[in-house]
């Protein structure tokens, strides 16, 4: 089965990966000692996040270096190359076309952005901005419109740039996951521990969504893969209660960081969003000395309702961070730009694939650089 | 509240234009373009955002509106044919092979709802006399197996799995065989989420329909979607010529702007709409209704409909009496909240009726643990209080507060409630004859 799953786009990698069994087995086994149920699948896949783990070490250390944007921005630039290609392409095509600087160029402009589901206050706001901008500076020549464009974009990212990574320093820390069904939390879950575990952190998952058919499963499939412990009830039980036992677990274990599942929910359903503050309450009163993170995960797809799910999920358990899922589509990440300039919660991580190494930090600049280098 | 906010946008567009006698070019030119940023706001893609907006403008300025004598009305008409065009014109349901089994393929993004969605129609055909057999496709998310077979057990309608170890292609070739020895007249695919752009995954999809010849392709879509809803559905549709459309995820409060992109790129039905997690509620998409209800007048005949599936006839008969003539009671009220139990929560039927506009409901505030509390008050009046609430006074609201447990504010919200209740019906017969003038409308009530 993980075979069938690794096999998705990860052809090449397969030899590495039986070259390099070998030498884990070191590992494998101390891992064994967990997972006893079923040994072999969790040596497959512990050998595999392993080797990610040394795969991935380069390109990270070298993410400090903003020269080598190649290394660890490279899966999120090929991620966005469709935004890239969509955008600039657009724009350089528009400008093309245009001899002068006139209304109808910053209307096709408007166009493109609100296409890539930028949101039409912020595109409002962009080209109002542009508009002075080129009669401060007296600009006559189309072409440069496109530099002043990515520096609008990226002030709208940067200057509230406060805190873009995910915040889990000092130990215990507390992620708790939340967001509306189907945009990837789970997924998210399985790529975050396997991340953080691969910083040598001890991770802990507790399976808080009890209500989707099957999610403890997938939850525990993740745990298996990642390589982590995870703290589950029955499906129908009580969320509350399992985020509870899984503060309790933590503190007993002494865990870096307790990573929390919840049910998917719409924030428009009163009593879920009800059910998810007592959850957040729980959170609060058993593990006050916590670091706590509250992702929410979104889907790169979803348009300007978004936007409404950042700031209804803000109120019902203080988001601190945005997850943006499936940017690996053609879906624009535009949204991006309305979640963080409308509800200044950064957007913290981004999910570029199915792999478990598909989650990747983000960073405002290189994500404004990627969408603009062609 | 599905378009609830396209609906509330353009009635406030709209009805600056209502006041006028006559239209100027100028005003039809400031109402299409707030038309044009709503429906951009409500995630319609823009390029149809654009075409609509042509096409109304072309037709509201000319003469048609302006020797009109009530334009606004016009506009509002011209408005609503087209989107009710754009939606598509005829409702759709699910094609039946002559030769069973019908083989229905559901496909999609990541996260749309595909396993729900294929238990939601399962459960529905399992209930109108149908045998359907579910099948596990989706061999790479974790547990998406389990997930189905959770579901079915649910629905209690059997789901066919060969584990994840299997090519999705034959699996799908052996579910067919095992649908004919068992007598399955419908097989259901789910098959697992992807993205457009995969190509390989949608090879996959092109092998099993060349495979299995489904006479359904369900494109299954998040009503969230944004702009790139377009692209998804002209890829899907591309290849593999989908049938028909699932929309998910419409009990949310996204303005659903992606149904009517996708209905202009692929002209393909929106044939389902999920309106929530539990297994029963998918409804069949009603185009022309759907166009009424983001004008703002509600969905009436959905209203009619579902109040049929749960209503006893002849109580509902009496209702519509006694809410014509104005003698609504709060036995009534009660007999409402247990029929109404049956119907779903409360606020998605409120939203059905014609002229609730988003206002209304914000001061109507229904959540459905309320009802449990409104119950308990009305038990709590004598039979006098139900049928004339005007009696109610201060020594008979602590009394009704103390009997169910509840405080006196509580009683006093219900008392306001009611009164706005029935002021709201009172509403909706005189909306009727108005609506009557005009033409062809017809209300439940």
């Amino acid at each position: 089965m993980l075979k069938k799953f690794f096999k998705r786009g990860k052809k090449d990698k397969e030899e590495n990966i039986v070259k390099e069994e070998e030498t884990n087995i070191e590992e494998i086994s101390e891992d064994k000692e967990e997972h006893i149920e079923e040994p072999e699948e969790v040596e497959d896949i512990t050998t595999e996040s392993e080797i990610e783990t040394e795969e991935e070490i380069e390109p990270e250390n070298e993410s400090d270096e903003p020269e080598e944007p190649k290394g660890l921005f490279g899966k999120l630039k090929k991620g966005l190359a469709k935004t890239r290609n969509g955008i600039t392409g657009k724009i350089n095509d528009v400008l093309k076309n245009y001899r002068k600087i006139d209304e109808d160029l910053f209307e096709e402009i408007e166009e493109i952005l609100i296409s890539a589901d930028v949101g039409v206050n912020i595109t409002m706001r962009i080209i109002e901005d542009l508009e002075d901008k080129v009669k401060e500076r007296n600009i006559k020549d189309p072409s440069e419109i496109m530099g002043l464009l990515k520096e609008e974009l990226e002030e709208i990212l940067l200057d509230k740039e406060t805190d873009n990574a995910i915040n889990i320093e000092p130990s215990p820390a507390i992620v708790l996951v939340v967001g509306v069904n189907g945009v990837g939390k789970t997924t998210s879950i399985g790529k975050l521990s396997a991340k953080l575990r691969r910083q040598g952190k001890k991770v802990l998952i507790a399976a808080g969504d009890t209500f989707r058919a099957a999610a403890i499963e997938q939850l525990e499939e993740w745990s298996n893969r990642a390589g982590v412990d995870i703290i589950s009830h029955q499906e129908g039980a009580d969320p509350a209660a399992v985020i509870f036992d899984g503060i309790q677990a933590a503190k007993a274990r002494k865990s870096d960081v307790l990573i929390c599942d919840t049910a998917g929910r719409l924030h428009n359903k009163k009593n879920l969003m009800n059910e998810l503050n007592k959850i957040f309450r729980v959170v609060e009163r058993e593990y006050p000395d916590a670091t706590k993170e509250v992702l929410l995960v979104v889907d790169a797809t979803t348009g300007q309702n978004a936007i409404m799910q950042a700031k209804v999920f803000k109120e019902a358990c203080e988001i601190t961070g945005i997850v943006l899922t499936k940017l690996d589509g053609t879906a624009k990440g535009g949204v991006v730009l309305a979640v963080q300039s409308e509800l200044d919660v950064p957007v913290k991580l981004v999910g570029v694939g199915e792999q478990i190494d598909d989650l990747q930090e983000f960073e405002p600049k290189a994500f404004v650089k990627a969408i603009f280098e062609d | 509240m599905i378009f609830e906010g396209l609906a509330e946008k353009l009635q406030n567009t709209l009805g600056k234009l209502k006041g006028k006698g006559k239209l100027s070019e100028s005003d039809v030119k400031a109402a299409m373009r707030e038309v044009k940023l709503a429906l951009l706001e409500a995630d319609v893609n823009f390029k149809v955002v654009k075409n609509f907006v042509k096409n109304v403008r072309e037709r509201a300025v000319g003469n048609e509106v302006m020797e009109s004598l009530t334009p606004g009305q016009q506009v509002i008409k011209i408005v609503n044919e087209e989107l009710t065009k754009l939606m598509g014109e005829t409702e759709s349901k699910i094609n039946f092979s002559s030769s069973p089994p019908t083989i229905i393929m559901m496909c999609g993004l990541q996260g749309a709802g595909k396993t729900t969605h294929t238990g939601k129609i399962g459960s529905m055909l399992k209930n109108k006399g149908k045998r359907p057999l579910l099948v596990a496709c989706d061999i790479y998310r974790p547990a998406a197996i389990k997930q189905l077979q959770v579901v079915g057990e649910k629905v209690e309608v059997p789901v066919f799995a060969m584990g994840d170890k299997q090519d999705p292609v034959n699996i799908a070739k052996a579910s067919i065989e095992h649908a004919k020895k068992h007598g399955n007249d419908v097989v259901i695919l789910d098959t697992a989420g992807r993205l457009h752009i995969d190509e390989d995954l949608m090879t996959e999809l092109q092998n099993i329909k060349s495979e299995v010849q489904p006479n359904e392709i369900l494109l299954v879509v998040d009503a969230m979607t944004g702009q790139d809803a377009v692209n998804v559905a002209e890829n899907f549709n591309e290849k593999l010529d989908v049938s028909g459309v699932v929309l998910t995820k419409l009990d949310g409060d996204a303005r659903g702007g992606a149904a009517l992109s996708i209905r202009a790129v692929t002209e393909k039905p929106i044939k389902f709409v999920g309106m929530g997690e539990k297994l029963d509620q998918l409804e069949v998409f009603h185009p022309d209704r759907m166009a009424s209800r983001i004008l703002g007048m509600g969905d009436v005949l959905s209203l009619i409909e579902k109040a049929q599936e749960n209503f006893d006839a002849k109580k509902a008969m009496d209702l519509e009496k006694k809410l014509r003539t104005q003698q609504f009671t709060f036995d009534d009220f009660l007999d409402q909240l247990e029929q109404m139990k049956n119907m779903g929560p409360l606020d998605q039927i409120l939203e059905m009726i014609p002229g609730v506009g988003s206002k209304q409901l914000k001061n109507l505030s229904v959540d459905d643990k309320e009802l449990v509390k409104i119950e308990a008050i009305i038990k709590s009046m004598t039979k006098k209080e139900r049928q004339d609430p005007s009696i109610i006074n201060g020594s008979r609201r602590k009394r009704i507060a103390e009997g169910s447990g509840t405080k006196i504010q509580d009683v006093n919200k219900l008392l306001k409630q009611f009164k706005e209740t029935r002021k709201m019906m009172k509403k909706f017969s005189g909306m009727e004859k108005s609506m009557k003038k005009r033409g062809g409308f017809k209300l439940p009530f």
